[in-house]
C-alpha cells in the first residue's frame, strides 16, 4: 500500500531509472502515466538505427500488467478476449484485443501464458475495472502487478547475440511468441520473443530488485554488439513501420469514448484474424457476428504515400474528392524509404491496391504548402525482415 | 412446422403458468418445471398452522389483467371472489377510524375541503393510472429510432400521455417522478388520508413517502381492476392459491404439462443458444425455447451464468436492485380481535397501520441502514371473515404485509426475527389490545424466508425494485426488456420484467406473444 | 419615470438579463433592495480587511458564452482555477482528489485499486450526461404539451441530442435522471470513502438525501461547468464572487442601463391585465411595459403581486412550489493558516475543497436530521480557503475560510431560528472542523453564520433555498418553475422571470438571465443580443 504522502513524488521512476537517467544526455523524458521513460537519449536517428541495425533497449516497465490465476482462468480469458486463448499453450504469448458489448475494441495487449492456467495480460491502458466486471461468475483472481515486474525490450538484429553473451543458453531456439525462463542472479528472468518493432527482438521480465543488475549485465554483454538505449520516439518509428496500431492514436479505447460513434471494432482495425467465432461466448461476440453480417463501417489501411512529406493528420479523399477518412499515424520510413501512414477510412473505400489521396500541409522555412499526395493501399507491414521470424534466430 | 416447437418454462408462478398456457394455445408443446411441491409461486394458499390456511405471500388481488381472466376463462376454472372490493381503513389509536373507498370517505371525520380534494385526487390518479395500465399489455419499445418499426411503439406511449389533454398531461409530467409525500402535502390536511394514500406508494418497494419515484409506484399499484372496477382490492375464495389453481387448470386443458418438485439447476447453452435445462437430479430436458419465470438475477446469473452474456449486460443484471423490504405475518387467532375505534362492520376490510406520513417515513429510515422498523407499517386483512375455508369455526386468520424488514438486515435475520416479531406484536397490541392473547400460532416470513422458500432473489415483491430506473424498457435491464435475453432461445416472463410484480399475469402473456410471434 | 424594461433584483441573473436588454438598445432600470448588487453573488467586508464571498463562493458554471459576449474580462472579471478536493476519514486518513489525473488515480488506488480504474468509467459516463445538458443550457425549454412550431422544433432538438447518445446511451440517460446518487455511485465503486468523496455533489443545496432518487442528476449542477474548457473544473472569481456581479453591473452600465440600490420593490403594477411598472416600498413608482423579476416565484407571485391579477390555479402552483432551504454557510476570518495534519505538510489539497463525511451512511443520516427538523449533527461541509489562491481576500499571512453546510433546516423543530440555535449550529460545524484541525478554533477572529433565516432575510431567497427552488424533475426544464410557464413568461403579459427558479436553474451560471432576455427581445421583435451555446463535438 502506498504511503499517504505519495503526492510528493508526482511522477515515479522506473526500476531502471538510475541507468536511463545517467544515459539521457538530452534530458528528454516522456510521461508514461505516472512514470517517466526517456523520449530520446542522444539522437533519435541513431536510436532508430539501433533497432534496425544492431540492438536497442527500451525500458517498458510502466506497461500495465495483470496476473490472472484460478481454476477458471482459461475460461475467463476466453470470455474476455476475442481470440481462442486455449490455443495459447503454456510458455507462449498471444496478441489479443478485447471488446465491449457492442463489439468495439477496448484495448489491445498480449497474453503471457506463464504456466498452465496462469496468465499475465499486458496492455496499454489500465483495465482493472473491466477485468473485474468481466470476472462475474468466474473463479479467478486478478491482481495488477505493473510495478512488480520490470521490463526491457531488447530489439534488433543483434539482440539474440546479445542475449547469448548474457548467458541465456539456447535462446536462439526460442520461436516468435515463445516464452522461456532463465536463472538470473539468484532469481528468474523471463524472456519472450515479442516486441513492438516488427524486427527480431525479445522482451525481458524481471523482479524490480534485480533490474539494475540485469541492465548492467545486458549492456556489458551487448558492448560488442552495438547495444544502445532507445526512447519512445525511436520505438514509435519502428512500430509504424511494422504497421502496429496504438490505443489512443489509431483507435479510441471504447471504454473511454464519450462520443458513441468514435470507436472501432476489431474488423475495422484490420484485426479480424483475432476474432474466433468457433470458441465459446466472449464479450462482443453477438455484436461482431452481426457486424460480419451487416458489414463494417470503417477499415484501417496502410498507405504508401507519394512524395516525402509525412501525412500527419491528413484527410483522405477518394478519386472524386470525397472525404473518406483520416490518417492516424504517419512518418517517413527510413527502412522502407517511403512516406507511410496508417489511416481509418470509411467502407467501402480502402480495398488493397486502391488509389486514394492525402491532403498534406507542410512547411519549409515558415512557408506553408498544401499537397494532395496520391497514396496506395498496401497490405501487411511496411518493413518485414525475414529475421523477425527466423528460428533459430540469427546473430546479426 | 413439421414438428411442434417445444418450450420449457422454468417456474410455475402465476406468470409462468400464464405464459405456458398462451404458448400451448399457440401450438407449442409446453412443459413447466417448478422447484416447489405445488404450483403458484408466490400466489399460493398454504396451511401455516394445523387447521389455518392463508395466502402465503401475496394476499390481495388487485392487478390481475381482466383480459387474461377472460381469455383463460379463469372463472370457469374455479376462480371466484370472497370479496371483490375491500375498502381502506386507516387505524390510528387517537382518532376515529377513517375509511376510504377510492375517492369517497366512508367513515371518519374529514373536512369538506379534504373530501373534495380526495375526489379530485382520486379521479386524477385514476386517469394517470390508466396511462400506466395501457402499457401493461404492451412489449416495451426499444428506443433506437432506426426505422418506423422502432418509432411507432415509443410514439404510442407518447400519444397516451398526450391524450390526457394539455392540463393533465402537464400535471402528469410534473408529478411522474415526484415523491408521494409532496404531492399529498400539496392537497390534504387529514393525516390519515395522507397515510393511507402513501402506504400504497411504498408497499413492496424500498422507498419511503419522501423518496422520489413514489408517485409512480402509487400509480402502478392503482393500475389494475377487479370486476371492472379500477383500483379495487379482492380476496379470492380459498386464498391466492385459487388464482394459481385456476391457472393450472386452464394450463392443463390447453395441454401444458406441469412438473413440480423439479428444480432447474442450469440452463443449457449450446453454440450460443439455450437448448434446454438440467434439473437438480441431473435429468436434462431439451427444448427449442426456454422461458424463465424465476427472477432475472436467478435466471441470468445463477441458472444461465454470466459467462454466456456480455460483460456490460451481466454487470447491469448484477446491479439490478432487488433488496426486499416487505415481510409477511400470519396469525392463527382463537377469536376475533377488537381494534380500537373500529366499527365491527369494518373489521374485514383492509386495515392500514400508517397513521401519517412521518410515521411511514420514520418506519422507512432504519431500512436504509439495514435495520428493521421499530414501529412498522402494516396492511392487515382477516380473510377468514370472508372465507370460512381458511380457519376452524370461530377462529380467525390474520394476514399482514409488514414493512420495513430489509433483506440485508445488519446482524442477520436469524438473530433479528424474534425482536422484529416482538416489535410487530407491540404495534398490533396497541391497535388491538388483547390480540396477543388470541394468538395460537404466528408465522413471520422475512424477505430472507421468502427468498429461501419461494426462490425470489432478495425476497423482493417485484423480483427487482420497481422504480423509474428499472421500468419499461429498463426492466429488468436494457437489453432484456423485450422478454428476449441476449442468449438466443432464452426468455424471461416473471415479475422482474415489464410491467412488474403483483398477481397480474401481464409479463407472462407479453412474453408468450414475443415467443410465439418471434423468429 | 418610464423605462423600456425594469428588472426587479440585481442578482447575477437580473444583471445579466439587464445587460442583454440594454445591449439591444432598451432603456433598462435595475432595482435592488440591498445597498449592494449581486444577490447571492457578492463580496463583502464583514470583518475589517477580510473579504467574504458570503453566499456563493466558487465559480465554474458561469457560461463562457456569456462571459465572452458581455466582455466580462474587460469589465474586470478574472476567474482563477483552484486545485482539487479531499475527503478526510475518521481513522485519520484522506482521499485526495488531486488535479493531476495519475496522482488522483494512485490516490484512489490506495483505497481501492478497482475503483481507481472504475473512475475512468465514471468520468466518461458523467461527461456524457454533461454534454447532453450543456446543449440545453442556453436554450428555452419546449412546452411538450404544445403543438406550436417553435415548441416542436425545440422538442426535435432535444430528441436529436438524445438520439446522438445511441440506444444504450438513451437508457443510461433515463436511468441517470431517476437514480439516487448513492445508487449511481454503487454502479462504479466499491469503497465507501470513494463513494462518499463523490456523493457531496449530488446533495449540495438539495433537500434530498444521497439515497433519494433524482440526486444523481444534481451532480450535473456541479460538473457541467468548466473553466477554460476544463469540464467540471471550478475556480475563484478574483476578489470574491462579487467580482462576477460587479462585472455584470459594469456591462449593464456600459450599455446605458441604470441600477438603483436601496430600492426595494413592493408591488408589481398592472393595468388592463398587463404589467406596467413597479412601486417601491417608499411609494415611488417606475413604469415600463416590460417587467422582469429576478426574485423567486413565491415572492414574485405571492408577495409582489395582487392575487386578483392571477388565476387561483396559478396561485396554487406558486404556493406549492418546492423551495425548502437545506443549506447554511459559515464565513470565518482566521489569524493564520490552520493545520490539517492528515494532509501532511506541503499537500496542495490544502487549497482545495475539504469534506469530512467518509461514508454514504453518514450522508444519509445527515439528511435524516434535516428531515426530522434539525441541522445535521454530523454535517456535510464543503470547506475552502480562498485566501490561499486569491491574495485579495485577506491581509498577507491571514486567511479566510468558507464553509458551506448541508443540511440546515428552514425551521428548527418547527420553530423559527433563534440566536441560541444559531450559536449551537455554529458549534456543531466548529466541532466538525476542529476534529481534523486541532488549532482551528484558536485562529478564529470572526465568524459569520448564515442559516436559511439569514439567507432569506438578506438575499431574499425564500426559505433560504440557494437555487431559488429545488432541483427535482418536477421543477426542472419544461417544469421550471411551473409546467406551462417554463419559457420565462409569467401569466401576466409584459411580466417575465429571469432568476434561478427558471431553466436551467441554480448556480452562478447566468443562463436563466440570458435566456429570459432572448425571450423578451423576441416578444419585442428585436434582434437577439444573447449568444447561442457553443456546440462541441
Ligand atoms: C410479502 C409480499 C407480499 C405481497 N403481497 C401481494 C399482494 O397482496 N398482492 C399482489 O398482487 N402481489 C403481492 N406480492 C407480489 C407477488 O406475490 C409477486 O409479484 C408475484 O407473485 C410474482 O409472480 P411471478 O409468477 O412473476 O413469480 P413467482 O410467483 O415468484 O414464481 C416464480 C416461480 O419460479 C420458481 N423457481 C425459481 N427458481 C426455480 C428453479 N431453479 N427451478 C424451478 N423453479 C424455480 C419458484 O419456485 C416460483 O414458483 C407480494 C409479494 C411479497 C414478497
Amino acid at each position: 500500500m502506498l504511503a499517504r504522502d505519495h503526492f510528493r513524488q508526482l511522477v515515479c521512476e522506473t526500476p531502471f531509472h538510475p541507468r536511463t537517467a545517467a544515459l539521457n544526455q538530452l534530458n528528454l523524458w516522456h510521461r508514461w502515466r505516472d512514470h517517466t521513460v526517456a523520449d530520446a537519449y542522444f539522437d533519435v536517428g541513431m536510436e532508430y538505427n539501433a533497432i534496425r541495425n544492431s540492438c536497442a533497449v527500451f525500458d517498458l516497465s510502466p506497461m500495465t500488467k495483470h496476473l490472472i490465476t484460478g481454476p477458471d482462468a482459461l475460461a475467463y480469458m476466453n470470455r474476455l478476449v476475442t481470440r481462442d486463448v486455449a490455443k495459447i499453450k503454456p510458455a507462449r504469448v498471444g496478441y489479443c484485443v478485447w471488446c465491449d458489448d457492442a463489439g468495439q475494441v477496448i484495448d489491445d495487449g498480449t497474453i503471457f501464458h506463464l504456466r498452465e492456467g496462469v496468465y499475465r495480460l499486458c496492455s496499454q491502458e489500465r483495465q482493472l475495472d473491466w477485468l473485474h466486471s468481466s470476472a462475474l461468475g468466474f473463479d479467478v483472481r486478478i491482481v495488477e502487478e505493473t510495478n512488480d515486474v520490470a521490463g526491457l525490450a531488447v530489439q534488433g538484429p543483434t539482440s539474440c547475440a546479445v542475449l547469448k553473451s548474457l548467458g541465456l543458453a539456447g535462446i536462439e531456439t526460442l520461436t516468435p511468441f515463445g516464452l522461456r525462463s532463465f536463472p538470473f542472479a539468484g532469481g528468474t528472468l523471463e524472456v519472450s520473443r515479442t516486441g513492438y518493432t516488427g524486427d527480431l527482438g525479445y522482451e525481458l521480465w524481471i523482479n524490480p530488485e534485480r533490474a539494475l543488475q540485469l541492465w548492467d549485465a545486458l549492456f556489458a554483454a551487448g558492448a560488442d554488439h552495438g547495444i544502445r538505449a532507445i526512447g519512445t520516439l525511436a520505438l514509435e518509428m519502428s512500430r509504424i513501420e511494422a504497421g502496429f496500431i496504438q490505443a489512443g492514436v489509431d483507435f479510441l479505447p471504447a471504454d473511454r469514448a464519450v462520443r458513441v460513434d468514435r470507436t472501432r471494432s476489431p474488423f475495422e482495425l484490420d484485426l479480424g484474424r483475432l476474432v474466433d467465432f468457433s470458441k465459446p461466448n466472449f464479450t462482443g461476440r453477438r455484436a461482431l457476428l452481426e457486424e460480419q453480417h451487416r458489414g463494417s463501417r470503417y477499415r484501417l489501411v496502410r498507405l504508401d504515400v507519394e512524395g516525402n512529406k509525412p501525412a500527419k493528420d491528413a484527410y483522405i479523399y477518394d478519386q472524386r474528392r470525397t472525404n473518406v477518412g483520416v490518417v492516424t499515424s504517419s512518418m517517413w520510413s527510413p527502412a522502407a524509404k517511403a512516406s507511410i501512414a496508417l489511416a481509418s477510412v470509411k467502407m467501402p473505400w480502402g480495398a488493397p491496391g486502391e488509389e486514394l489521396a492525402a491532403e498534406i500541409y507542410y512547411q519549409k522555412e515558415l512557408k506553408w504548402n498544401r499537397f494532395m499526395a496520391r497514396c496506395r493501399v498496401v497490405e501487411g507491414a511496411f518493413f518485414d525482415p525475414p529475421r523477425r521470424r527466423a528460428t533459430p534466430a540469427a546473430d546479426r | 412446422m413439421t414438428e411442434r416447437q417445444t418450450v420449457v418454462v422454468i417456474g410455475a408462478g402465476h406468470n409462468g403458468l400464464v405464459c405456458a398456457t398462451y404458448l400451448a394455445r399457440a401450438g407449442r408443446k409446453v412443459l413447466v418445471v417448478e422447484a416447489a411441491a405445488q404450483p403458484g409461486g408466490a400466489a399460493i394458499t398454504r396451511e401455516f398452522a394445523p387447521g389455518y390456511r392463508v395466502s402465503a405471500v401475496a394476499h390481495l388481488l388487485h392487478l390481475l389483467d381482466p383480459v387474461i381472466e377472460r381469455e383463460l376463462a379463469l372463472a370457469r376454472h374455479g376462480l371466484s371472489y370472497a370479496r371483490s372490493s375491500l375498502v381502506n381503513v386507516s387505524l390510528s389509536p387517537g382518532r376515529p377510524a377513517l375509511s376510504l373507498d377510492g375517492g369517497d370517505v366512508i367513515a371518519g371525520e374529514v373536512s369538506p375541503a379534504d373530501r373534495s380534494a380526495l375526489q379530485v385526487h382520486a379521479a386524477r390518479m385514476q386517469k394517470f393510472a390508466r396511462v400506466i395500465a395501457r402499457q401493461h399489455a404492451r412489449v416495451p419499445p426499444r428506443l433506437r429510432f432506426e426505422s418506423w418499426h422502432d418509432v411507432l411503439p415509443a410514439a404510442a406511449v407518447a400519444l397516451d400521455i398526450r391524450l390526457l389533454g394539455r392540463k393533465d398531461m402537464r400535471e402528469f409530467l410534473r408529478i411522474a417522478t415526484m415523491n408521494i409525500y409532496d404531492v399529498l402535502e400539496e392537497q390534504f390536511e387529514h393525516a390519515g388520508i395522507k397515510g393511507v394514500l402513501a402506504l400504497d406508494a411504498v408497499l413492496g418497494t424500498r422507498l419511503g413517502p419522501r423518496s422520489g419515484n413514489s408517485v409512480y409506484t402509487a400509480l402502478y399499484r392503482q393500475s389494475g381492476s377487479v370486476n371492472g372496477r379500477s383500483g379495487a382490492l379482492a380476496l379470492p375464495q380459498g386464498g391466492m392459491g385459487a388464482v394459481s389453481n385456476a391457472l393450472v387448470s386452464a394450463a392443463r386443458i390447453a395441454g401444458v404439462e406441469i412438473r413440480c418438485g423439479a428444480q432447474v439447476e442450469e440452463i443449457i447453452v449450446r453454440e450460443g443458444r439455450a437448448t434446454g435445462v438440467r434439473l437438480r437430479n441431473g435429468e436434462e430436458l431439451r427444448a427449442d425455447r426456454v422461458v424463465s419465470n424465476a427472477d432475472p438475477k436467478t435466471t441470468l446469473l445463477r441458472l444461465l451464468g454470466a459467462r454466456h452474456l456480455e460483460t456490460e449486460f451481466a454487470r447491469r443484471v448484477q446491479q439490478l436492485r432487488a433488496v426486499g423490504t416487505a415481510a409477511k405475518l400470519h396469525l392463527a387467532l382463537s377469536g376475533r380481535p377488537q381494534f380500537r375505534g373500529l366499527p365491527a362492520g369494518l373489521l374485514g376490510e383492509r386495515l392500514v397501520i400508517a397513521p401519517d406520513l412521518d410515521y411511514i417515513e420514520s418506519a422507512f429510515n432504519p431500512a436504509k441502514y439495514g435495520e428493521f422498523s421499530a414501529q412498522p407499517i402494516m396492511e392487515v386483512t382477516l380473510p377468514s371473515l370472508h372465507d370460512a375455508s381458511l380457519a376452524p369455526a370461530g377462529h380467525e386468520v390474520l394476514s399482514a404485509v409488514v414493512q420495513y424488514a430489509p433483506y440485508d438486515l445488519k446482524g442477520g435475520w436469524a438473530a433479528g426475527k424474534r425482536p422484529f416479531l416482538a416489535a410487530i406484536m407491540a404495534v398490533l397490541e396497541e391497535h388491538a389490545p388483547g390480540i396477543g392473547a388470541l394468538v395460537q400460532h404466528a408465522e413471520l416470513l422475512t424477505p430472507l424466508d421468502i427468498e429461501q422458500q419461494f426462490g425470489i432473489t432478495g425476497g423482493h415483491w417485484h423480483h427487482g425494485e420497481l422504480a423509474l430506473d428499472q421500468f419499461m424498457m429498463l426492466r429488468p435491464v436494457a437489453g432484456a426488456a423485450q422478454y428476449a435475453t441476449p442468449v438466443a432461445g432464452l426468455y424471461l416472463c416473471g415479475a422482474g420484467c415489464h410491467p412488474g410484480g403483483g398477481i397480474m399475469g401481464s409479463a407472462g402473456r407479453n412474453a408468450a406473444r414475443v415467443i410465439a410471434g418471434g423468429r | 419615470m418610464k423605462y423600456d424594461a425594469i428588472v426587479i433584483g440585481a442578482g447575477h441573473n437580473g444583471l445579466c438579463n439587464a445587460a442583454f436588454l440594454a445591449r439591444a438598445g432598451l432603456e433598462v432600470l435595475v432595482l435592488e433592495s440591498n445597498s449592494y448588487v449581486g444577490g447571492a453573488a457578492v463580496s463583502r467586508e464583514l470583518h475589517p480587511h477580510w473579504t467574504y464571498s458570503n453566499c456563493s463562493y466558487v465559480c465554474g458554471l458561469l457560461r463562457p458564452e456569456i462571459y465572452r459576449s458581455l466582455e466580462l474580462a474587460r469589465h474586470g472579471l478574472q476567474i482563477v482555477p483552484y486545485g482539487g478536493g479531499v475527503t478526510f476519514t475518521r481513522d485519520g486518513d484522506i482521499l485526495g482528489g488531486y488535479l493531476d489525473k495519475d496522482l488522483k488515480r494512485r490516490e484512489l488506488a490506495r483505497h481501492s485499486a478497482r475503483d481507481a480504474d472504475a473512475y475512468m468509467r465514471y468520468g466518461r459516463d458523467t461527461m456524457r450526461q454533461c454534454r447532453l445538458i450543456r446543449s440545453l443550457l442556453l436554450r428555452t425549454p419546449p412546452d411538450p404539451s404544445s403543438l406550436r412550431w417553435r415548441d416542436l422544433r425545440e422538442m426535435m432538438h432535444v430528441g436529436k441530442e438524445f438520439a446522438k447518445l445511441g440506444e444504450a446511451g438513451i437508457y443510461d440517460t433515463m436511468r441517470f435522471y431517476t437514480l439516487s446518487i448513492a445508487d449511481y455511485l454503487n454502479e462504479y465503486f466499491e469503497s465507501d470513502v470513494v463513494k462518499a468523496n463523490f456523493a457531496g455533489s449530488g446533495i449540495i443545496g438539495t433537500a434530498l438525501g444521497v439515497q433519494s432518487p433524482g440526486t444523481a442528476y444534481v451532480l450535473l449542477h456541479h460538473y457541467m461547468g468548466d473553466v477554460d474548457g476544463q469540464m467540471g473544473a471550478w475556480g475563484f472569481a478574483r476578489g470574491g464572487m462579487g467580482a462576477v456581479s460587479q462585472a455584470l453591473a459594469a456591462a449593464v452600465q456600459a450599455h446605458g442601463g441604470e441600477i438603483k440600490v436601496d430600492a426595494p420593490v413592493a408591488r408589481i403594477l398592472t393595468r388592463g391585465g398587463r404589467a406596467c411598472g413597479v412601486a417601491l416600498a417608499n411609494g415611488d413608482e417606475y413604469y415600463a411595459d416590460t417587467v422582469v423579476s429576478n426574485v423567486d416565484p413565491k415572492r414574485t407571485f405571492l408577495k409582489l403581486m395582487d392575487p386578483g391579477d392571477l388565476q387561483p390555479e396559478f396561485l396554487a402552483r406558486a404556493r406549492n412550489f418546492k423551495i425548502r432551504g437545506s443549506s447554511g454557510k459559515l464565513n470565518i476570518a482566521l489569524d493564520g493558516l490552520p493545520d490539517f495534519p492528515a494532509l501532511g505538510a506541503g499537500n496542495p489539497l490544502i487549497s482545495g475543497d475539504m469534506h469530512f463525511l467518509d461514508s454514504l451512511e453518514r450522508y444519509e443520516r445527515a439528511y435524516d436530521d434535516w428531515k426530522n427538523g434539525s441541522w445535521s449533527k454530523d454535517p456535510y461541509l464543503d470547506l475552502l480557503m480562498p485566501s490561499l489562491t486569491d491574495p485579495t481576500m485577506t491581509p498577507p499571512g491571514k486567511h479566510m475560510m468558507s464553509v458551506f453546510v448541508q443540511y440546515v433546516p428552514v425551521k428548527v423543530n418547527g420553530h423559527d431560528w433563534t440566536d441560541a440555535d444559531r450559536e449551537a449550529f455554529k458549534q456543531t460545524v466548529f466541532d466538525q472542523i476542529a476534529r481534523y484541525s486541532p488549532n482551528f478554533r484558536s485562529l478564529v477572529l470572526h465568524a459569520e453564520v448564515r442559516t436559511p433565516r439569514e439567507l432569506e432575510a438578506e438575499v431574499g431567497l425564500t426559505e433560504g433555498n440557494i437555487f431559488q427552488g429545488e432541483l427535482t424533475f418536477d421543477q426542472l426544464f419544461f417544469n421550471r418553475p411551473f409546467p406551462g410557464y417554463a419559457q420565462y413568461r409569467a401569466p401576466v403579459r409584459g411580466l417575465y422571470m429571469c432568476g434561478s427558479a427558471t431553466h436551467p436553474g441554480g448556480g452562478v451560471m447566468a443562463a436563466p438571465g440570458a435566456n429570459a432576455a432572448r425571450e423578451i427581445l423576441r416578444d419585442l421583435h428585436r434582434g437577439s443580443t444573447v449568444p447561442e451555446g457553443w456546440s462541441d463535438d
